[in-house]
């Protein structure tokens, strides 16, 4: 990947459409951004570096989705929920080879690459999942 | 601001609320400007009101934007300046806010403010994806996360940090429900029962039907002047004391904690010292419940009790009518209805009944302070105000 490659959402989709999690560390103020942004939120700089994010962590909170959007109801009832990471950033997503009993908060998960689907046109990106340690 | 008024109420308006078939959004709130024309004989609107700020959220639903303009038309208001203010949920709480601002900046005299959405006649699951539009897209609804996800992770969150249960939730479920049976116009004015709401389908664990806001048609506005012009329009206007906005990321998870908003905290706390009271002070609350655990970490940001006792309050019957603090008298979201763009305004609505003995058999007496909390989207937007009887 070249260094060159802008901290945008479609740059953090492209790179785990090639199994990578990466996140935007300011190098001004040492934030780092998960996913990156053009813009440190904290000092307002512009500078980036990408760092990888460990893959694995603990579930903070999660839900089962009953009522789910036109698109995903085929899927329903499927579990989401937000992940701590191990570096302490969180990340959002569906929870997968977990029967939806055993989803507990506090259970470790890791990052998911295994079944992205190809990357479709923009806005619409390669989706990845959360499965069990 | 020393608790001195920001903004008079000088005439509100509401139109039914319900499944209003056969009927635009523009349509409802042309029957809530009537009654708010109709309440106020010495408002002369097309003289009188010089501008028109409207909430409204989605253009999905009918398939029309330009809504600023729509609404001002068919109220009759011809070439007043127009503006929808989009905040979510909390659409027409953000016109109210812009509202007071063009008041205090001395550009307008008498302004309209309020809010309209038509909801009922799209099927559960497109209104699912319209009202998940206000969440993040590419983290939240790309991975099929939906409204009632994100506060079902918020009470999941709630649950662990604080033991509340499913059955604190059911209980502020069944009260709204019981002060929507004492209002005609809310969409649903019939009583459930605590098992009902316990046992009925899941919506998103832990949350159920009966835990969230109804799909709602409807529409609501306000008549707003000059404290010093007030009296020329009405004998009984209501004064607005506090007015708090703020926001929060877009994103639920890149948050510090999932069991409060940041965003109604800083807004309440805004309010509170614009308008010089305390959470002890207030009468009577309408606050945003568009999901049953949203009314219970409402009661904590805005300071009705501790973090982790609203579940306590609850229970203690504090937030019914006749306890302490009564909150959603009108039945709140869960049974008045939800038309997101319509309610920031249809609690203020509720807020000037109170304040001035108009609420029937839902009547707080002598409720002299009144709080209203709308939240856009999980929380990304917030708007409180603080209501004062004349």
């Amino acid at each position: 990947m070249s260094e060159q490659a802008p901290f945008t959402i479609e740059q953090f989709y492209k790179n785990i459409n090639q199994g990578k999690l990466l996140g935007a560390k300011c190098l001004k103020c040492g934030k780092t951004h998960l996913p990156p942004r053009p813009l440190c939120s904290d000092c307002f700089s512009k500078d980036f570096e990408w760092t990888e994010i460990p893959t694995s962590g603990k579930l903070l909170t999660y839900t089962i989705i009953h009522i789910a959007p036109t698109q995903f109801q085929s899927m329903a009832p499927y579990a989401t929920g937000i992940v701590q990471l191990e570096d302490g950033l969180k990340l959002p997503g569906m929870i997968r080879g977990v029967p939806l009993e055993e989803v507990r908060v506090g259970m470790e998960l890791a990052v998911d690459f295994g079944k992205c689907e190809a990357a479709q046109s923009w806005p619409q990106w390669p989706r990845y999942y959360f499965k069990p340690l | 601001m020393n608790g001195k008024p920001l903004a008079s109420i000088v005439s509100v308006g509401l139109s039914k609320f319900g499944k209003r078939e056969g009927l635009y959004a523009r349509e409802l709130f042309a029957e809530a400007a009537k009654e708010a024309f109709d309440r106020c004989p010495k408002l002369d609107p097309k003289k009188d009101i010089e501008a028109l700020y409207v909430g409204h959220m989605g253009e999905s639903f009918e398939h029309q934007g330009h809504t600023g303009a729509t609404m001002a038309d068919w109220a009759g208001l011809g070439h007043v300046p127009a503006t929808r203010t989009e905040a979510a949920c909390a659409s027409s709480g953000a016109a109210l806010r812009t509202a007071i601002c063009a008041v205090r900046s001395g550009l307008s005299d008498v302004v309209m403010v309020g809010g309209a959405e038509k909801m009922t006649h799209r099927a559960t699951a497109d209104v699912t994806e319209y009202l998940a539009m206000a969440s993040d897209y590419p983290f939240e609804q790309w991975h099929g996360m939906t409204f009632p996800g994100l506060y079902a992770l918020m009470a999941t969150a709630h649950m662990h940090q604080y033991g509340t249960t499913e059955r604190h939730l059911a209980m502020i479920g069944v009260k709204n429900h019981y002060h929507g049976s004492l209002n005609p116009k809310a969409h649903m004015q019939k009583e459930i029962t605590l098992e009902a709401a316990l046992t009925a389908r899941t919506v998103a664990w832990p949350l159920k039907l009966f835990d969230c806001s109804l799909i709602t048609d409807g529409a609501s506005c306000l008549i707003l002047t000059k404290p010093e012009l007030a009296k020329k329009f009405t004998d009984t206007p209501v004064q607005i004391v506090g007015s708090g906005q703020a926001s929060d990321t877009i994103g639920l998870y890149e948050r510090e904690t999932f069991t409060s908003l940041a965003a109604a905290k800083i807004a309440a706390q805004k309010a509170y010292e614009m308008a010089h009271v305390k959470p002890e002070d207030i009468d009577v609350a309408e606050v945003h419940d568009c999901f049953t655990i949203a009314e219970l970490i409402a009661y904590e940001d805005l300071g009705f009790c501790k973090p982790g006792q609203g579940g306590s309050l609850v229970e203690k019957g504090e937030t019914k009518l006749g306890g302490r603090i009564p909150v959603n008298t009108s039945g709140g979201l869960k049974a008045k209805g939800h038309p997101v763009g319509a309610t920031g305004t249809a609690q203020a609505y509720e807020a000037y009944l109170q304040l001035t003995g108009q609420a029937e058999k839902r009547q707080v007496k002598n409720a002299e302070i009144a709080l209203t909390h709308n939240v856009g989207g999980s929380g990304a937007t917030a708007t409180v105000h603080i209501y004062r009887r004349d």
